[in-house]
């Protein structure tokens, strides 16, 4: 042992190179559970089901991806490891715009939207309400405790108006609405499926150039600053890519919003660092593990009797309740 | 050198600072002191550029605090502020690290890699460079913090009671360590110091506030007379003389 301590004082960064092949695991990991996911059990038009599987995979690599993404911005511009955007209320204004639409338009007519439209009204709507939320809010972290507070109030809001106008629909209509409160996969338009595809690669590829930056921002604002980073610049910059990445994930699939949390705290545990550099790829690796692996296993295994969505996310609330108490510092 | 023109600050109504004008001369070690909310925090902060100025300019080294772009003032004045809490998690050699970051932007270099172990010796924390920094004592991180402000390289450096935290030992090991970089590399060093007694030993120069206005600055054998030290802290303390150092007996 002593041999291997002076070794780790001797070079320079020993955990570098551990932690790079930890990340290099999680990436193969998640190779393996998505062929596993198109490949295994091909029965009948091998080119037909392939195919369906692909758009399949391709919709939920993208929210794995963009949930995990924009929980580990959020969570550093935050200063907060028991956040994820998803729980700032976002999820229950999506619910909200579903249940006015159902109740608006009838089962049929909420059917018969055109989904590009819907889609892009979604999106639109939602980071305008997320931008007009943590915005203002910015000029200081210390503003972040009243920014949560308000994400808070905010998701209980709307969760309460969309009982209310539940209560108002018709219970045939109310099935049509429950259909879409959870999150989905069966059912992806391909139209959709590239736009988002795009949005998430292009979010991706601008949080992982910025992944130093990060490094500097989860310091404080004042080390930031002093480093000569424009706080104020950079903290709406990366806000409004959050806000981009879960709106559009949101209106691709539905809310998920103890996904980002749950794949956070696991990649963090099996990486341990929050250096960026390592965390963005290993939360993105872990994130796609665990939706397509569960996806997959629900298909094999319990012949798609089991709604994933339901149990990443009874998962995901268990982590969270468990990162409340086992933390007694955020 | 910093050159701070008629600088006022307040929070609300409450003024914290009002009409603040001095120049700190290049070179040396230059003790801020005063009683508590004197506004020694605020004018260092406000230097530092984590407050906006709300009247009156400063500049450091000629380049106006308002008006240069973050990553040429990060490479001009580097700053330690109180309390610094590290949320994340990170290895003492990353965080220290950090300081290298206006100059690579987070590559680090071989030079950058070489300053940095120069930093982690420097500072004593070479032991401890691969320890978790929220694994570490006050004092421990206190000093990983310095060591990070110092590699960054800056010829202007202001620490907002860089004492906090440290025993006597590391007290009077920062201030020499202070006292040999502004001698040896001709270093402008701002340091809020509580303790008296150290800004008499180290400090070439004192500035003095109370109530948010400037009471003196000076060099430091001229501050230390039982009058101004009185007019600076609103008390009578006896000056005496133990080995040729001036020392005063504030506690008494």
């Amino acid at each position: 042992m002593p041999g291997r301590v002076m070794a780790e004082a001797a070079t320079a960064s020993p955990h570098r190179a551990a932690e790079r092949r930890t990340v290099l695991a999680i990436c193969a990991i998640a190779t393996a559970v998505c062929a596993v996911f198109l490949f295994v059990g091909l029965r009948g038009n091998v080119a037909f089901v392939l195919g369906l599987r692909l758009s399949q995979l391709l919709g939920l690599v993208q929210v794995a991806v963009s949930a995990a993404v924009s929980t580990v911005i959020f969570q550093t511009i935050t200063g907060n490891r028991i956040l994820s955007p998803s729980i700032m209320g976002l999820d229950a204004l999506y619910l909200f715009c579903q249940t006015v639409l159902v109740f608006a338009l009838g089962g049929f007519g909420y059917a018969a939207l055109p989904p590009a439209w819907k889609f892009s009204g979604e999106v639109a709507l939602m980071m305008a309400i997320s931008l007009a939320l943590f915005l203002p809010m910015l000029r200081r972290r210390s503003d972040m405790m009243l920014m949560i507070l308000t994400g808070f109030v905010l998701g209980l809001m709307f969760r309460s108006l969309s009982a209310l106008v539940a209560r108002l629909i018709d219970p045939n209509e109310f099935a049509v609405l429950q259909g879409a409160s959870f999150a989905t996969f069966q059912s992806l338009d391909e139209g959709l499926l590239a736009i988002g595809a795009v949005v998430t690669a292009l979010g991706t590829a601008a949080a992982w150039r910025a992944r130093h930056v990060l490094d500097v921002i989860a310091l404080g604002r004042d080390a930031a600053v002093g480093l000569g980073l424009d706080w104020n610049r950079w903290v709406t910059a990366l806000l409004s890519l959050v806000a981009c990445l879960v709106a559009t994930s949101t209106a691709l699939v539905g809310p998920l919003a103890f996904l980002g949390l749950l794949v956070v705290a696991l990649a963090e545990r099996v990486c341990g660092t929050r250096g960026h550099g390592f965390l963005l790829p290993a939360a993105a690796g872990v994130a796609v593990i665990v939706l397509v692996g569960a996806q997959a296993l629900a298909r094999l295994g319990f012949g798609g009797a089991v709604v994933v969505s339901v149990v990443v996310e009874f998962v995901g609330g268990l982590v969270f309740l468990a990162l409340l108490f086992s933390r007694r510092h955020g | 050198m910093i050159e701070i023109e008629g600088v006022s600050f307040s929070h609300g109504r409450a003024p914290i600072l009002s009409d603040i004008s001095l120049t700190i001369p290049a070179g040396g070690v230059t003790a801020l002191v005063g009683p508590n909310g004197a506004g020694k925090s605020t004018l260092l902060a406000l230097m530092a550029r984590l407050l906006p100025l709300q009247a009156g300019s400063i500049a450091i080294a000629g380049r106006s605090v308002a008006a240069t772009p973050g990553r040429e003032m990060a490479r001009t004045v580097a700053i330690l502020r109180q309390d610094p809490g590290v949320s994340s998690r990170l290895r003492v050699r990353e965080l220290v690290g950090f300081g290298r970051f206006p100059h690579s932007r987070g590559r680090l270099t071989a030079e950058d890699e070489r300053l940095v172990d120069e930093a982690l010796e420097r500072f004593d924390l070479t032991g401890l460079a691969h320890r978790f920094a929220d694994t570490l004592s006050g004092g421990q991180r206190q000093r990983a913090m310095i060591a990070m402000a110092y590699c960054q390289g800056c010829q202007t450096m202001l620490l907002d009671e860089p004492l906090n935290n440290l025993d006597m030992f590391y007290a009077r090991d920062l201030m020499r360590t202070l006292r040999m970089v502004a001698d040896s590399q001709n270093k402008t060093i701002v340091v809020v110091l509580h303790d008296i007694n150290h800004a008499a030993a180290h400090a070439d120069r004192i500035v003095a506030l109370r109530d948010g206005r400037l009471v003196v600055n000076d060099v430091t054998a001229r501050v230390l007379t039982p009058e101004t030290l009185q007019a600076i802290f609103g008390y009578r303390m006896e000056v005496a003389t133990v080995g040729g150092l001036p020392v005063v007996l504030h506690h008494r």
